[in-house]
């Protein structure tokens, strides 16, 4: 029986443009804007990766991302009953919807694709896989590797007597489409693997769930979750450089209200011993401070190596931690041996050996995919995506020299056509001597652009538009973003219980605790938690690792039992409740909150 | 004393002597042998109602009365039952049973003067399709003092002529040559709270959790639903508590001075107060993994936890309900194990 709500949610068409901010709007390419013909369809706001609005530079993400999730989803490995996924955008938010393959011929014909094409890939998974890891490594150094940005005012001599004949401002031009290129080719990496990763992970999944109707989904997430993967990494670098710091007698130069300038200088004067600890900081650094402070979306979501503030803030809990006796290195082999022991003692509770044997393909399959799932974001919208940023900012600096506009970072309230358009007429007027044209273009576009991103942060977004389908049955939709009917249904029925003091998300992480809520839009706003404080944000986001030190549980609007959010909870062993749709909205800052990570319900307690 | 040919200690005995000692009896005895913490008792083995039926029907028949009547002479079994029960109840003992009983209950009773005991019937016919049958046996909490004890024990025996039990047998038409009890006389548990708790769950089958119903003060109140306990769902293995429902338990039985159990109200501070705490429901989960590994099958089971925090297990029997029902495997393995994604990726789920 399909139980379909009548009431839907709003139409497309029904939404406006916030007064005052037409012409930002009207920035963001033609193809990302919603039409009529849209209302036919159903969106939902992606706030798990677009959080706050979208400068429209940042709209690349986006692009790149969606360009390369559809190609591997509906072209290359021809996913039986989904294709890629749409999007749009109006006042910064970003909207997405799955285009669904429904007719079943075609999905027969599209299966038997699929099996000539995605189980070639797990049959050849780890030679695959090695593979990825070397084409990725070659774009991080490829990235690496672009040419830093000279307009001299003549050419050098030997570019003239080697007989290159051609000039400087045509590598600006090269550089910056490689750059772009770049991008574009690193979300399809990205995606090469992914869907199959997560639909091997959803099948385990899926029979556990059949087999143990009432499994925490945070039981069979820690069946399968690696133990060394990439993305504990940087936090475990910390860990290292707190014992470092005891073991060296340095840890005294670490207190908290220090920056980590000061930090360094004082080390720097200690001389022997703080020197060396500076060369191991050195060593973390490279590769494993290349992780950003957010997810990859956002230019001003800075990498640990750029802004070093995070991670030192996080030293001196460490080194306290450390004193208190407490281990800090991850008990690795403790951790595989509990795996172990779960996945045996599940196992033994099974009803037969046929529905054993069938297990043991399951998990077989699901550990061999795992190791890309939780890997490949600290290459891909960590490491690259830092690399890509941070060149852009080199063309932001050129420009802002040039007096296209005040400040370097203003380069990211350009599109990537605009930024290229910019770029030639940089190009052109070095080369015939005349001023940019773009000097009295730009500011006042940049600056009416920044003012109606703070402006469209203050607008609430609505969770969905349009009609509610009957099923979602993408794999991508429901592992990724947490969208089930009937998480729809509830985000239907959520305004029409205004008394319950009581908000149901998944159960991401268990535990119970109980602490004063933080609603903390932004990642600015992080240094505002205290210890002991409840997280309560759009998207917990792993990357914040460090605060998860002091907060005593986390709660966000958006995001399923895989998300990043719950892999690092999980890790601190924090209760969660994740993909609640509408915690930041309903949990007032300061509030005291009980989260129940077991059972996936946040309690409003005042 | 050691066990005998009338008395079985429950270290002594086990599952295996169900036709001497009957399903309560062999369940507490192999409970006992697997160091699960059962209170301790004995069991008054079949052999000593043969016994004493035998000396009965020495001076007049009861067997052959009863495999005379049918199953709808309801006035003819109601006159019956009475005539049995009052032999059954009045007449002497034996007086070697009677002297074994009464050594046992002494050494049972140990230092402590008339200790608390229960007394139930422990029927060797006590399974899933005698169900109706064995529910029709008895059990007496809060006995106090040996000549009380016998008096149960025999009214345990009577109730085997109850005009449930003659009507069922004779519509069944079993015969009554094979128709005994055994007895089990235990020390009672000053519950603090108790309850019963299932290794799988109730509402969808699952292994993998234990749900935990428990109330204020002895179990009795939960088994009997006067009660709506508080409600536990444990995960089997990790012990993550995925369910807490708290009711408002608003009576609970307590011992009467007198022996028995009477019903009061429960203060109102405890009313909705959750009657077990983490460690307490962590402590009844090990014990409920450690019960089924001993029978390598789902249990119902009734537990107890004293004014000491001591837990202690009070019956123990295999889950019926779901065990018995067929279910299509999840999943079979398939030749290709690759198979399996087209679950994820094939559609409609």
């Amino acid at each position: 029986m399909t139980n379909v709500n009548p009431k839907g949610f709003p139409l497309p068409s029904s939404l406006k443009v916030v007064a005052g901010t037409e012409g930002a709007q009207a920035a963001y390419p033609y193809y990302m804007q919603f039409t009529k013909e849209d209302d036919q369809r159903f969106w939902f706001y992606n706030s798990m990766h677009f959080p706050e609005p979208m400068c429209v530079f940042d709209m690349v993400t986006a692009e790149a991302a969606y360009c390369a999730l559809g190609s591997a989803n509906t072209r290359i490995h021809c996913l039986p009953t989904t294709l890629g996924i749409d999007y749009r955008i109006i006042n910064g938010r970003v909207y997405i919807g799955g285009n669904a393959v429904t007719d079943p011929a075609e999905i027969a014909r599209r299966t038997k694709e699929f099996q000539r094409r995605a189980f070639y890939y797990y049959e050849n998974w780890e030679r695959l896989f090695a593979q990825w890891k070397d084409k990725m490594m070659a774009l991080i150094r490829y990235a690496q590797a672009l040419p830093k940005l000279e307009l001299p005012e003549f050419e050098p001599l030997e570019h003239v007597h080697a007989g290159r004949g051609v000039a400087s401002n045509h590598y600006i031009l090269e550089t910056y489409q490689r750059t772009i290129e770049g991008f574009f080719r690193m979300y399809h990496h990205h995606f090469e693997f992914l869907l199959l990763g997560y639909g091997a992970y959803l099948t385990f999944f899926d029979f556990c769930k059949k087999a143990f109707p009432e499994i925490s989904d945070q039981t069979v997430a820690r069946m399968v979750a690696g133990i060394e993967a990439e993305i504990f990494r940087p936090d475990d670098e910390l860990r290292r450089l707190a014992k470092c710091a005891i073991d060296l007698g340095v840890e005294g130069q670490f207190r908290e209200g220090l920056s980590p300038s000061e930090v360094i200088q004082s080390l720097e004067q200690l001389g022997e011993p703080g020197m060396t600890w500076l060369k191991e900081l050195a060593v973390s650094r490279d590769p494993w401070f290349n992780i950003n402070v957010g997810d990859g979306f956002y230019h001003y979501h800075r990498s640990w190596n750029d802004d070093l503030s995070m991670p030192f803030a996080a030293l001196p809990g460490y080194i306290a931690n450390a004193k208190k006796g407490e281990r800090l290195e991850r008990q690795t082999d403790k951790l595989m041996a509990e795996r172990k022991q779960l996945i045996a003692d599940y196992r033994e509770l099974l009803e037969t050996d046929e529905e054993r044997a069938a297990y043991d393909q399951m998990i077989t399959l699901a550990h061999r995919v795992f190791p890309y799932v939780e890997g490949h974001k600290f290459y891909c919208e960590h490491w690259y995506t830092n690399l890509f940023f941070n060149k852009i900012r080199e063309f932001g600096a050129l420009l802002s020299q040039h007096g296209f506009f005040p400040d370097t970072e203003d380069v990211f309230h350009l599109s990537h056509y605009e930024l290229e358009a910019a770029i030639v007429d940089l190009m052109t007027s070095w080369s015939n001597g005349s001023p940019p044209r773009g000097v009295s273009r730009w500011p006042a576009i940049v600056k009416e652009r920044k003012a109606a991103i703070s402006e469209w942060a203050k607008h609430t977004t609505v969770p969905a538009l349009g009609p509610v389908p009957d099923i979602i049955d993408d794999p991508a939709i429901v592992m990724l973003w947490g969208i089930t009917r009937e998480n729809l249904d509830t985000w239907l029925t959520a305004g029409e219980q205004p008394d319950s003091n009581e908000i149901k998300g998944f159960a991401a992480s268990r535990g119970v605790a109980e602490g004063v809520a933080r609603v903390v839009k932004s990642v600015e706003e992080i240094d505002r938690l205290s210890h002991g404080d409840i997280l309560v944000c759009q998207v917990t986001n792993p990357t914040w690792a460090p605060v998860f030190q002091k907060i005593a549980a986390a709660v966000s609007d958006i995001g399923g039992s895989m998300s990043h959010a719950a892999i690092v909870a999980r890790e601190y062993g924090l209760p969660a409740v994740v993909g609640t749709g509408t915690a930041t909205q309903k949990i007032k800052d300061g509030q005291r909150i009980r989260v129940d990570g077991g059972r996936g319900v946040v309690t409003l307690l005042s | 004393m050691p066990s005998s040919q009338f008395i079985g200690w429950f270290a002594d005995v086990g599952l295996a002597d169900r036709p001497t000692v009957g399903g309560k009896g062999g369940s507490l005895g192999e409970l006992t042998r697997a160091h699960i913490p059962v209170p301790p008792g004995f069991v008054v083995r079949t052999a000593a109602f043969e016994r004493f039926l035998s000396a009965l029907e020495n001076e007049e028949p009861i067997r052959p009365k009863v495999e005379a009547v049918s199953s709808n002479e309801l006035e003819k079994i109601t006159a019956l039952s009475e005539y049995l029960r009052g032999r059954l109840e009045g007449e002497p003992l034996p007086d070697d049973v009677n002297q074994e009983i009464l050594a046992a209950h002494a050494e049972l009773s140990g230092a402590d003067s008339n200790p608390p005991l229960a007394v139930r019937s422990s029927a060797t016919t006590e399974d899933a399709t005698d169900a109706s049958f064995a529910g029709l046996q008895d059990t007496y909490l809060w006995t106090i003092g040996a000549e009380a004890t016998l008096q149960r024990v025999r009214s345990c025996w009577a109730s085997l002529y109850s005009v449930p039990s003659i009507a069922y047998r004779r519509k069944q038409g079993l015969p009554e040559s094979g128709v005994a009890m055994a007895v089990v006389v235990q020390r009672m548990v000053n519950a603090h709270k108790a309850g019963v708790m299932f290794t799988r769950s109730p509402l969808t089958g699952d292994r993998s959790v234990i749900t935990i119903e428990g109330a204020w003060g002895l179990g009795s109140a939960v088994v009997s639903g006067d009660v709506t306990p508080d409600r536990f769902v444990i995960a089997k293995i990790t012990g993550e508590i995925s369910v807490r429902e708290i009711s408002d338990k608003h009576i609970q039985h307590l011992p009467a001075p007198s022996g028995g159990v009477r019903e009061v109200e429960t203060p109102e501070q405890l009313r909705k107060v959750p009657c077990l705490s983490d460690l307490e429901i962590a402590a009844l989960r090990d014990i409920a993994r450690k019960v089924e590994r001993h029978y390598g099958r789902p249990q119902d089971i009734e537990w107890a936890i004293d004014h000491t925090g001591q837990i202690h297990l009070l019956q123990s029997r295999p889950e019926t309900v779901w065990s018995s029902k067929d279910r299509a495997p999840v999943a079979k393995p398939t030749e290709n194990p690759l198979q399996h994604v087209m679950k994820i990726f094939g559609g409609r789920r």
